[in-house]
């Protein structure tokens, strides 16, 4: 069965959408995505959209579902790269994606989510614990699968 | 009154009530006359006047052409040559109607070509800019020309009178149908010219790196909004830019719809990962807005466009200035 391939960049997951979503892609999506999240203890998602022309109701809501999906998870989730006519689309079907974050180019999607993770690991104000403290989350994730 | 209610369900009707009305109060008749049978005309009256124009045909093109340039030679809008070939042209389709049969119909399929000629002859009279009566009276300048026409060739009073009045009621009909036309192409002009502007009233300008500002000019509707919205957000992807302005200082009235498109655009923005800023928001639309109970949101609204070009450096700064740092995650 065709799948939609989940890259890992460091804590971060990669996700580019170069077909035409069908009902059935999008729901192993979520599931694949939920699976790669725990699994490495992922902290942001990345789900880059440029080349997706066309979107219906269920596909806008599936990027808000896997948007609460990874928050509950721990992971933020950034869409980038959302074509003109997709958002008009989106917005003329009320979907205004609340609480996901967007993003123009995949660059500036990362930089977001760096920047979010960087002001994650400055609260403790230590400087040691940012490593321990990646490594012990990704030990947990691993334990727990 | 009973019956010009009953046949006021046709629009056609109607104009053959109004003209009649307009003719009996010239001519002083009684308006009962309105509730007449309208087309009275019988074959004979109609040769007799067919013969009239063949033989008389240079005479009336002649003194119609003088009636129209009396007036029209002031504004200098159309030549003579060209105002005797639209004559020459409508004579001859209005004489080869008259002759192919008696109705007075202008629908009838008959007077199709003398409808045609009419309609190019307005149309093209619309464009050129013609006032409606100086297009109108292309028509109604023939009334004179054609009644001296039949005044000195018909027989008695009583014949005269069998012609005058279907012709009368005829040139009314045309002159209201040269009108119509006159106003269907004005119209067209004018919805020419709103399509054009919608294409000229949405520049989009980039203000630096990364900053867009739309300056909206003119009532928003729906179909000016579309096209805003659409240029704004194709200009964001081409540019990569992180925060657009919508400047609404030109915007005369804000209603719940225009803010509802204001909202729309908005939140395409943010899809696509852009910021949008709604700038100069005049004190009167501000109280509109409270008092039609629109809800702005969490949408940065700023009194200029200057400070809103300042919060936007504001917001850029830090993240232009941020080195990026590779290697964060493992």
């Amino acid at each position: 069965m065709e799948r939609i391939p989940i890259l890992r960049m460091g804590t971060f997951l990669l996700v580019t959408i170069q077909v035409d979503m069908h009902d059935r892609l999008a729901t192993a999506l979520q599931d694949d995505l939920t699976t790669r999240i725990a699994e490495v203890g992922a902290r942001g998602v990345l789900i880059d959209i440029s080349s997706l022309e066309i979107v219906d109701s269920f596909i806008g809501r599936m990027l808000a579902n896997i948007a609460g999906m990874a928050r509950v998870l721990d992971a933020e989730t950034v869409v980038v790269g959302m074509r003109p006519a997709v958002a008009i689309t989106l917005v003329e079907l009320g979907l205004s994606l609340t609480g996901v974050r967007t993003a123009l180019s995949v660059e500036k999607g990362m930089a977001i989510l760096q920047a979010s993770q960087q002001h994650a690991f400055t609260i403790p104000e230590l400087d040691a614990p940012e490593n321990e403290e990646t490594d012990d989350s990704t030990e947990h994730a691993r334990s727990q699968t | 009154m009973v019956t010009l209610s009953r046949r006021s369900g046709q629009p056609g009707a109607v104009l053959t009530i109004i003209s009649c009305v307009a003719n009996s109060l010239v001519c002083g008749s009684p308006v009962h006359v309105i509730f007449s049978p309208l087309i009275a005309v019988t074959s004979s009256s109609f040769s007799t006047l067919v013969q009239l124009f063949d033989t008389h045909h240079s005479e009336l093109l002649e003194a119609w052409v003088a009636q129209q340039l009396q007036v029209l030679s002031r504004t200098g809008k159309i030549s003579r040559s060209e105002l005797e070939a639209q004559c020459q042209e409508f004579l001859d389709a209005f004489r080869a109607a008259l002759r192919s049969g008696v109705t007075a119909d202008i629908q009838a399929l008959q007077w199709s070509r003398v409808r045609e000629i009419l309609g190019s002859v307005s149309r093209s009279r619309a464009v050129q800019g013609f006032t409606p009566s100086e297009t109108a009276m292309f028509i109604f300048s023939l009334k004179r020309p054609l009644g001296n026409l039949i005044q000195g060739g018909a027989a008695n009073a009583k014949e005269i009178n069998t012609l005058v009045w279907p012709i009368n009621e005829l040139l009314d009909m045309l002159g209201l149908y040269t009108t119509e036309v006159y106003q269907k192409g004005r119209d067209e002009v004018i919805r020419r010219q709103q399509e054009d502007m919608l294409e000229l009233s949405t520049p989009v300008v980039q203000l630096w790196d990364g900053v867009l500002a739309l300056p909206i000019i003119g009532t928003l509707d729906s179909a000016r909004t579309q096209v805003v919205m659409e240029t704004l957000l194709q200009r964001i992807v081409e540019t990569e830019s992180d925060v657009a302005i919508i400047d609404i200082t030109g915007v005369p009235t804000v209603d719940t719809l225009t803010a509802q498109h204001l909202l729309k655009t908005v939140t395409a923005a943010r899809l696509m990962g852009a910021d949008c800023i709604i700038s100069g928001i005049r004190p009167q639309i501000a109280q509109t807005i409270v008092h039609l109970g629109v809800d702005l949101g969490d949408i940065v609204t700023k009194g200029t466009l200057a400070d809103a070009f300042r919060v936007a450096l504001q917001r850029m700064g830090p993240s232009l200035a941020r080195p990026t740092r590779p290697g964060l995650g493992r």
